[in-house]
């Protein structure tokens, strides 16, 4: 049977919509009202609460926890300031991308890691010979993530920077606080005992309602991290551990984490390969696209239709071309209601990578495959500054 | 001129694959089976008033999709049922299940280790990709390397193209699987004893080798490679038993016009100037046709059907070192409740999958011990189903059958196999799994023990081996069954073997009938 998170006594309630999908073995709500609509303005507008409890979670500790650390992801951990947290991909040895998630330093001698996929072997298995404990922690502790620009009111004008974490306590139950999210929004991330969540999650609803909180679900995530630009497991990329072929692995500069990759470390995992493809010119990358309404518009109007697009963001491979040419593909998409545009995240092959670039994406209209005008656009599609104030 | 274009011996599910090949490209084909039913040891048999067992083979995983499709075998009434999961009962009153969802199977192991749950994934890539590597080799007729003949140099070159597309992690990972024993391989990727014990069992069966025989990791992929295609996954159930299969096949056969004759044991093969001609009913009758093809096993087909006299010593030499040593055995039991287990109570969806008696490797190394030296293992290791929990019609309502797969029951046991050895053996199977399912004792109300000696008897297949011979690496690929001779041929013109004791070998895998069928016919 599939696990419950401990907080589905409550979530179970709210979910009206009976619409649940899994999540890492649990099952979690796509949407808790009938429709996501009015979650995911709630993320934009006021403040959602998700439960984010499926997220692996290690606890890694001991005198070279740092050098563990520094040595599986990407990002240079050593310089790491007690309190702070940063996002990372890590690697495999061919520098293809395992995973990606946060690691937060707790203290000097003391990490969280987040992961999407179970890691805890490939963490012991690069901590040999290391003088540092991994504990899987997935289970014995839930988190709650609280997104949108009533956040920080409803955690009491907590003050706190962006990706950076504190300890606190919330109706007298001890929980870590980052600000952190997935929604490229103010938002802040609850981490606390298992055993305090039903406690938790009532003081949040309690303290929150006055501001319009609202528990959201899948649904609306995926709407607000393509807008954030923010890429999905399995559905953006396909992890290397899974890989069936080479082909189908990425690098973190093609999945454009060039940011993330400090090759002045002296040895990392994958560091060999990731200096080698540091020297090359670019064969991927990952990119916003935007679809020009105007000419969508123009091809539904052909067949004698208004344009319509899906009620929620699609996943799935739409290849991309550049005239007879296939420049890539898009993995995931939809329709930005804040921002009415129809957006995309896409690979694209090194020629077609600038942003400006013009491109044709495909389209089935009526049954039958069409072309509609894209152009290559900046990530983040919406990138609020209170994001970071 | 003979009336017939093919003769093929034998009525089992090669022979009857080889028989709908041949007949659907228009050849007139005769099948000659021994008893009064069709199928060898891929048969359904009401052994008991309204209790219907597949007394012989039980599952079915490896039959190749391609011969489900060209043989129209769902129309002609085959329907294969998937089993969900494996269960092992241990020692302690647990057990580790195995289940076909991803999610529940990865917290059922990470019950018992975290690492291993997830190396389960891994291991799980590595061998899909091994079996990718494997595959293609199954459908290739084996070149012989030895010979500098251009068509097998163009094999070899095939081969050799084939293994350098695998890149050296492949390749080494290959090599490892090709000459380590199951148990070291799996020790490598797992900690948790039951599940590698209950992975290498796959392994041993069919062999009398034990998991830390070097040589086994190779048939545990042998066995995965049904598993590679995405409709198939796992082993399945035929609706109807293993006989609906080879029913199936013979309707197939039979409506592509191809005669098949039960109750019609051939007793020679008829031999002039070297070239096989036809053939001698044991009734006298002689048939002739252009080809003979046979579906018995090599020592049955050249030692007894064919004779010493018409072949190269050499080859008679190695027919006779071909290694046979049946070492499994079946017990089907008529229960009149379902067994309740210990450590899972009731009746749950466990039983609609395999229960593996393999707690340990040691478990299973011990019960080699006892075979080693010629005796029946005290604590068999048993592979169970329960048919009648996928296909009610197995059994009379509310009732049920249970088909457990025995090994070690060694062919060759001190003494020689008795009525008395028999029982003991069935006896051995029921006291351990009642240890596990403690009502299993009262639940029984027939039983039927098939020991190798009795497989012999009965089916034909020398020394009881389930696979026209062991699979092991020194007799598969371009040796099986011997070397220079693994391509369907045979030192006589006009003679072709048809059955598991040629490339690939068995596991109602259909695969040597229509490769042999293919070679007749001329196909590449």
């Amino acid at each position: 049977m599939l696990k419950t998170t401990p907080f589905h006594e409550r979530t179970s309630a709210l979910c009206v919509s009976h619409a649940w999908r899994r999540w890492a073995g649990y099952v979690v709500a796509s949407s808790y009202e009938l429709s996501h609509e009015r979650e995911y303005h709630s993320i934009r507008a006021a403040a959602a609460l998700f439960d984010v409890s499926p997220l692996y979670k290690y606890a890694i500790t001991g005198k070279d926890a740092a050098q563990l650390l520094h040595h599986v992801v990407t990002r240079d951990v050593h310089s790491m300031k007690v309190g702070q947290v940063a996002y990372t991909p890590w690697c495999d040895a061919q520098g293809k991308v395992l995973d990606d998630g946060t690691v937060a330093r707790l203290g000097e001698r003391s990490f969280r890691l987040t992961a999407a996929e179970p890691n805890l072997r490939w963490l012991q298995d690069n901590a040999a010979g290391l003088d540092a404990s991994i504990k899987d922690v997935s289970e014995s502790m839930v988190a709650l993530s609280l997104q949108g620009p009533a956040s920080r009111a409803i955690l009491g004008d907590i003050d706190l920077k962006y990706f950076r974490l504190a300890e606190s306590s919330i109706s007298g139950i001890p929980v870590t606080i980052s600000r952190t999210g997935y929604t490229g929004d103010l938002g802040y991330e609850i981490w606390a005992p298992a055993s305090q969540a039903i406690a938790l999650w009532d003081a949040l609803i309690d303290a929150g309602t006055p501001h319009g909180i609202m528990p959201a679900g899948m649904l609306a995530l995926d709407v607000a991290r393509i807008e954030a630009g923010l890429m999905l497991i399995d559905v953006d990329y396909v992890p290397a551990r899974k890989a069936l072929i080479e082909g189908q692995t990425s690098s973190p500069f093609e999945l454009d984490l060039a940011w993330t990759v400090n090759l002045k470390k002296e040895r990392f995992v994958g560091r060999e390969a990731l200096v080698a493809e540091a020297a090359r010119d670019p064969q991927w990358r990952f990119v916003g696209l935007e679809i020009e309404w105007e000419s969508l518009e123009g091809l539904y109007a052909e067949v004698g239709l208004a344009a319509r697009l899906p009620p929620t963001a699609w996943r799935m491979s739409v290849p991309i071309y550049a005239g007879n040419e296939q420049a890539g593909y898009a993995t995931s998409g939809g329709w930005s209601p804040l921002l009415k545009k129809y957006i995309a995240l896409a690979h694209l092959r090194g020629p077609w990578i600038a942003p400006g670039t013009a491109l044709e994406i495909e389209i089935t209209i009526e049954h039958r495959r069409k072309r509609a005008a894209a152009r290559v656009v900046k990530k983040p599609f919406f990138d609020p500054e209170r994001k970071r104030a | 001129m003979p009336s017939n274009d093919v003769i093929i011996i034998g009525g089992g599910h090669n022979g009857l694959v080889c028989a709908a090949y041949l007949a659907r490209a228009g050849r007139k084909v005769l099948v000659l089976e021994r008893r009064e039913q069709v199928g060898g040891a891929a048969m359904t048999e009401e052994v008991f008033p309204g209790f219907r067992f597949s007394v012989f083979s039980y599952v079915v995983s490896l039959l190749r999709p391609e011969i489900i499709r060209d043989l129209e075998l769902p129309r002609h009434g085959l329907h294969i049922l998937p089993l969900e999961s494996t269960i092992t009962p241990l020692e302690n009153g647990d057990y580790l299940g195995q289940w076909n969802d991803h999610d529940q199977n990865r917290r059922e192991l990470a019950r018992h280790s975290l690492r291993d749950a997830e190396a389960y994934d891994e291991f799980g890539l590595m061998l899909h990709q091994m079996a990718r590597a494997i595959k293609p080799l199954l459908a290739m007729a084996p070149p012989n390397p030895t010979s500098f003949s251009f068509s097998e140099l163009l094999g070899m070159k095939r081969l050799a193209e084939h293994f350098r597309s695998l890149g050296p992690g492949r390749f080494h990972m290959l090599h490892k699987l090709l000459t380590m024993s199951s148990a070291d391989f799996l020790d490598e990727w797992f900690e948790t004893e039951a599940l590698k014990a209950t992975k290498s069992a796959s392994g041993i069966i069919g062999t009398m080798l034990g998991p830390r025989s070097p040589g086994t990791a190779y048939v545990l992929l042998h066995h995965y490679m049904g598993e590679l295609d995405g409709v198939f996954r796992a082993w399945g159930f035929a609706k109807g038993g293993n006989g609906s299969v080879s029913a199936a096949i013979a309707a197939a056969a039979r409506a592509a016009g191809a005669e098949i004759r039960t109750s019609a044991p051939v007793a020679q093969v008829l031999i002039k100037r070297g070239r096989a001609i036809g053939v001698v009913l044991e009734n006298g009758d002689e048939i002739r046709a252009k080809r003979v093809v046979s579906n018995a096993d090599p020592r049955r087909t050249f030692m007894q059907l064919v004779g010493e006299k018409h072949l190269p010593d050499e080859f008679v030499d190695s027919i006779r070192r071909f290694r046979f040593r049946g070492s499994s055995a079946k017990v089907n039991l008529a229960l009149g409740e379902l067994p309740d287990f210990t450590c899972l109570p009731g009746r749950g969806a466990h039983l609609r999958g395999a229960i593996s008696i393999s707690p340990s490797v040691g478990y299973l190394e011990r019960a080699y011990d006892d075979a080693k030296y010629g005796e029946i293992s005290r604590r068999p290791y048993m592979d169970i189903v329960i048919p009648s929990m996928l296909d009610p019609a197995m059994a009379p309502p509310g009732k049920h059958v249970m088909s457990i797969f025995v090994q070690y029951a060694p062919y060759h046991l001190n003494g020689g196999w008795t009525d008395a050895r028999r029982e003991a053996l069935g006896d051995a199977v029921v006291d351990t799994l009642a240890q596990f399912a403690p009502n299993l004792k009262g639940a029984i109300l027939h039983r039927q023990v098939v020991t190798p000696a009795d497989i012999e008897r009965i089916v034909g297949l020398t020394e009881g081996n389930i696979f026209q011979g062991e699979l092991s690496l020194q007799q598969m690929f371009f040796l099986r069954p011997v070397p220079a001779w693994a391509k369907y041929r045979t030192p006589l013109a006009g003679l072709y073997q048809c059955g598991a004791g040629t490339h690939p070998g068995g596991g109602v895998m259909g695969a040597s009938g229509r490769n042999a069928a293919r070679a007749i016919l001329g196909t590449p």
